[in-house]
C-alpha cells in the first residue's frame, strides 16, 4: 500500500521517512517543564510573530492614533484652548490614554477569532502555566500599545507638543500607561472567551470603550461639568491614569493620581484574570 | 499509579457530556490497553469529537470518571496534559505561523531550549518531507501537509497516549495512506493511540480494538474479528449488462447467498451481503463465487463484480438498525464509497 504513494505525480510531497521518524521518536526525552514566564515569554514571541507576517494589523496602532490627534488637536484647540498649539499641551497626554486605552478592546477580538481555530486546543493541553497564552496575548499587546504611544508622540512633537517632563517624564508616562493597559485587557480576554461572535466582542467594547474613555478629564477640565458628572469622572480610571501621565510628561510627581491608577490596575487582574481563566479553563 | 500496573491507557466509566437538551455523550465506558491503536468509529454527530476532548482534559464530564494513565482527567488534569497530545479534527496549529514557527513556539512551550527546539523542529520537518515548506505560512499548506505538521506538532515530546481525532478526514487517498504509515511508525515505538474515524477501513487497518460508537453510546466493542463476524463479511456488489435481467438476477443470489437483496438505484446494479454465517458457513469469496456461478448458468450476464469490506453503513444497520444518515444534520455523509468499491 505504500508503495502505491511514491509512484504518481512529481509535484507531491516528499514522503514521510519512517526511519528518521522512528529514531526522532525514540531520542525523544522530556525536557523540564517551562517556567510561567518562559511559556508566556514564547506566547508574546507568537504574538509578536504574527505582528511580522500580518503587518497590516498594525493599522490601529498607528494610522488610528495619528487620527486621533489631528483631529481633536484642531477641532478643538481653537475653542478650548485659543489655539491648537496651546490645547495640545494640555491634549496629548490624554488623547495618548484614551488611544491607547480604546485599542486594548482588539485583544478580546484576537482571542475570540483564536479560539475558534485548533490550534487553542492544543495550547490547552500542553502541560504549562495555564494563564501563559492570555499572558502572552497580552504582552505582543505592550508591544503594540508602545508602538502606538510613540507614533501619537512623534506626531505631537512635530505639531508643537513641548513636554516639560523631558525624556524621563515621558517615558515614565508611557511605562505607566503600558502597565494600566495589560492590567485593562483582562477585561477584554474575559470578553473574547464569553463572548459567541467577533461582533459582539467588538459591540460590547465600544459600549464600555466610549463612555469610560469620553467621560474623563482627556478633552476639558471637569470642572464645568455638572456635580453628577464630576462625581463619575473624577472617580474614573482614565481620569486617574489620564492626570497621572499629564503629570509625569509635564514633569510633576502625581503622587495620588499614580497610585489610583496603579490601584485602578491591579483591581482589574484581580478581578478578570481569575474571571478569564475560569472562561479559559471551562471551555 | 493503579491505571499503569493495570496496564491500562484510558479507562473511562459512565461519562456523560451533555449540551443543552443533547446528550453528546451518554455515558460511555471504554478500557484502552496501552500500546495498542484502539478505533472509535461512529458518523458526524456520535460523540466522538466530544469524548476524545473530555479525555484530552478540554471538556469537563457532566458525570462519569475517565483516567488516563491512572490519573484522573479532571482533579489530575495537568499530570495527564503532561503525557498526552492531540490532533484535532481541524489542523491544530497556528496558521498565521510557518511550519517551522509552529515547531519551535511548541517546542519552547514543551521545555526545550530555543537552540534544541529549532533542532527538533528541523529533523521533524525532514522526517515529514516538509523541508521545503518549513518557511511557508500553514495557511498556504496543503491539506495532506497541514495533517503532516500537525501530527509532527503533537509528537515532538514523543507522547505516551496519542489523540487523532478523524486524522483522515477530507485528504485524498494518497495522503490518507501516508498518514497511516506515521500512525504505525508512532505506535511501533509504545505510543498508544486513540484513532477515532468515521471511515471502517480506516479502523480496520490501524485499530486493534475498535468501539463502535452512535448517539453518545458504545454500541459495540472488540478485536476487528469480533466486531466483524458481527455483522458479516461484507456484500457483494453486481453490475448485469441487461436492465431487464434484474429481476431475475435478484431471485438467483436471493437463493445462492440466502439474504435479502438490495436494488441499488442504478438500474443494472445489485448489492447483497455475504458471509453472515448464512449459506451453508462457507467463506465469503467461496459464497460470492458460487452465486456468481449461479448467474452464468441462468445465462445473466455480469459486467461487473465487487467483493466489498461492510461498509460502516453495513456495520449501523446491523447494529442498530438504522444507518448512519438517519440523524445526519451535521453535514454530507462521505464515508462508504471507497469501500465499496475496495
Amino acid at each position: 500500500m505504500s508503495s502505491t504513494t511514491t509512484s504518481t505525480g512529481s509535484k507531491e510531497l516528499a514522503p514521510v521517512s519512517a526511519e528518521s521518524l522512528a529514531a526522532l521518536l525514540i531520542a525523544g526525552e522530556r525536557p523540564p517543564r517551562p517556567s510561567a514566564l518562559s511559556a508566556s515569554l514564547t506566547f508574546g514571541w507568537r504574538a509578536i510573530l504574527k505582528i511580522k507576517h500580518v503587518p497590516e494589523q498594525l493599522f490601529d496602532v498607528t494610522a488610528f492614533p495619528i487620527m486621533m490627534v489631528l483631529m481633536y488637536t484642531y477641532l478643538f484647540g481653537g475653542a478650548l484652548a485659543g489655539s491648537p498649539e496651546e490645547y495640545i499641551q494640555f491634549l496629548l497626554p490624554g488623547i495618548l490614554v484614551m488611544s491607547v486605552v480604546m485599542i486594548t478592546m482588539y485583544t478580546g477580538v484576537s482571542v475570540n477569532t483564536d479560539i475558534e481555530k485548533g490550534v487553542f486546543d492544543r495550547f490547552r493541553t500542553l502541560p504549562i502555566w495555564r494563564p501563559s497564552t492570555m499572558v502572552g496575548y497580552l504582552l505582543g499587546d505592550a508591544l503594540r500599545y508602545t508602538i502606538a504611544s510613540v507614533v501619537m508622540l512623534t506626531v505631537g512633537v512635530v505639531l508643537g507638543y513641548r513636554p516639560d517632563g523631558g525624556v524621563g517624564g515621558v517615558v515614565a508616562g508611557i511605562a505607566l500607561l503600558i502597565v494600566f493597559s495589560f492590567a485593562f485587557s483582562w477585561v477584554w480576554t474575559m470578553f473574547g472567551l464569553l463572548l459567541r461572535t467577533e461582533k459582539s466582542v467588538m459591540g460590547v467594547s465600544m459600549m464600555v470603550i466610549f463612555p469610560l474613555t469620553f467621560l474623563s478629564n482627556v478633552f476639558v477640565d471637569p470642572t464645568t461639568m455638572p456635580g453628577w458628572l464630576q462625581a463619575f469622572v473624577n472617580n474614573s480610571p482614565v481620569t486617574h491614569l489620564a492626570s497621572a501621565v499629564r503629570g509625569l510628561m509635564a514633569g510633576d510627581r502625581p503622587a495620588a493620581d499614580i497610585v489610583w491608577s496603579l490601584g485602578w490596575a491591579a483591581l482589574f487582574v484581580l478581578v478578570f484574570g481569575p474571571v478569564t481563566m475560569r472562561l479559559y479553563n471551562r471551555r | 499509579m493503579s491505571g499503569q500496573t493495570s496496564g491500562l491507557a484510558i479507562e473511562t466509566a459512565g461519562l456523560v457530556k451533555t449540551f443543552g437538551e443533547t446528550r453528546a455523550v451518554d455515558g460511555i465506558d471504554l478500557s484502552v490497553p496501552t500500546g495498542t491503536v484502539y478505533g472509535v468509529l461512529g458518523p458526524n454527530g456520535a460523540g466522538k469529537t466530544t469524548a476524545v476532548k473530555m479525555l484530552a482534559t478540554l471538556l469537563r464530564p457532566d458525570s462519569g470518571r475517565a483516567r488516563v494513565f491512572g490519573h484522573d482527567v479532571v482533579r489530575e488534569a495537568d499530570a495527564v496534559r503532561g503525557r498526552v497530545s492531540l490532533t484535532g479534527q481541524y489542523a491544530s496549529v497556528d496558521e498565521d505561523l510557518t511550519g517551522a514557527e509552529n515547531l519551535i513556539l511548541l517546542g519552547r512551550l514543551l521545555g526545550h531550549g530555543r537552540k534544541a527546539a529549532r533542532e527538533r523542529g528541523d529533523q521533524l520537518l525532514a522526517a515529514f518531507g516538509l523541508s521545503d515548506a518549513a518557511g511557508k505560512q500553514v495557511r498556504h499548506y496543503s491539506g495532506g501537509m497541514r495533517r503532516r505538521i500537525d501530527i509532527a506538532a503533537s509528537i515532538l515530546n514523543t507522547p505516551d497516549l496519542l489523540f487523532l481525532d478523524e486524522p483522515t478526514t477530507g485528504l485524498d487517498p494518497r495522503s490518507r495512506n501516508q498518514v497511516w504509515d506515521i500512525v504505525r511508525a508512532v505506535v511501533a515505538q509504545g505510543t498508544t493511540v486513540l484513532l477515532t474515524t468515521q471511515y471502517l477501513d480506516e479502523a480496520d487497518r490501524l485499530a486493534s480494538r475498535i468501539a463502535v460508537i452512535d448517539r453518545g453510546k458504545v454500541i459495540a466493542e472488540g478485536t476487528k474479528g469480533e466486531l466483524k463476524a458481527s455483522v458479516g463479511a461484507g456484500s457483494v456488489h453486481v453490475r448485469l449488462r441487461d436492465a431487464a435481467q434484474r429481476p431475475r438476477a435478484a431471485e438467483v443470489l436471493r437463493l445462492a447467498l440466502g439474504a435479502d437483496v438490495q436494488l441499488d438505484p442504478d438500474p443494472v446494479a445489485l448489492t447483497a451481503p455475504v458471509g453472515a454465517g448464512a449459506a451453508g458457513g462457507r467463506g465469503a469469496a467461496e459464497q460470492a463465487a458460487r452465486a456468481l456461478a449461479d448467474l452464468a448458468r441462468d445465462g445473466i450476464t455480469v459486467d461487473d463484480f465487487a467483493l466489498g469490506q461492510p461498509s460502516l453503513d453495513e456495520v449501523f444497520l446491523a447494529l442498530t438498525g438504522h444507518d448512519t444518515k438517519a440523524e445526519d444534520t451535521t453535514g454530507p455523509y462521505v464515508g462508504t464509497k471507497d469501500e465499496a468499491a475496495a
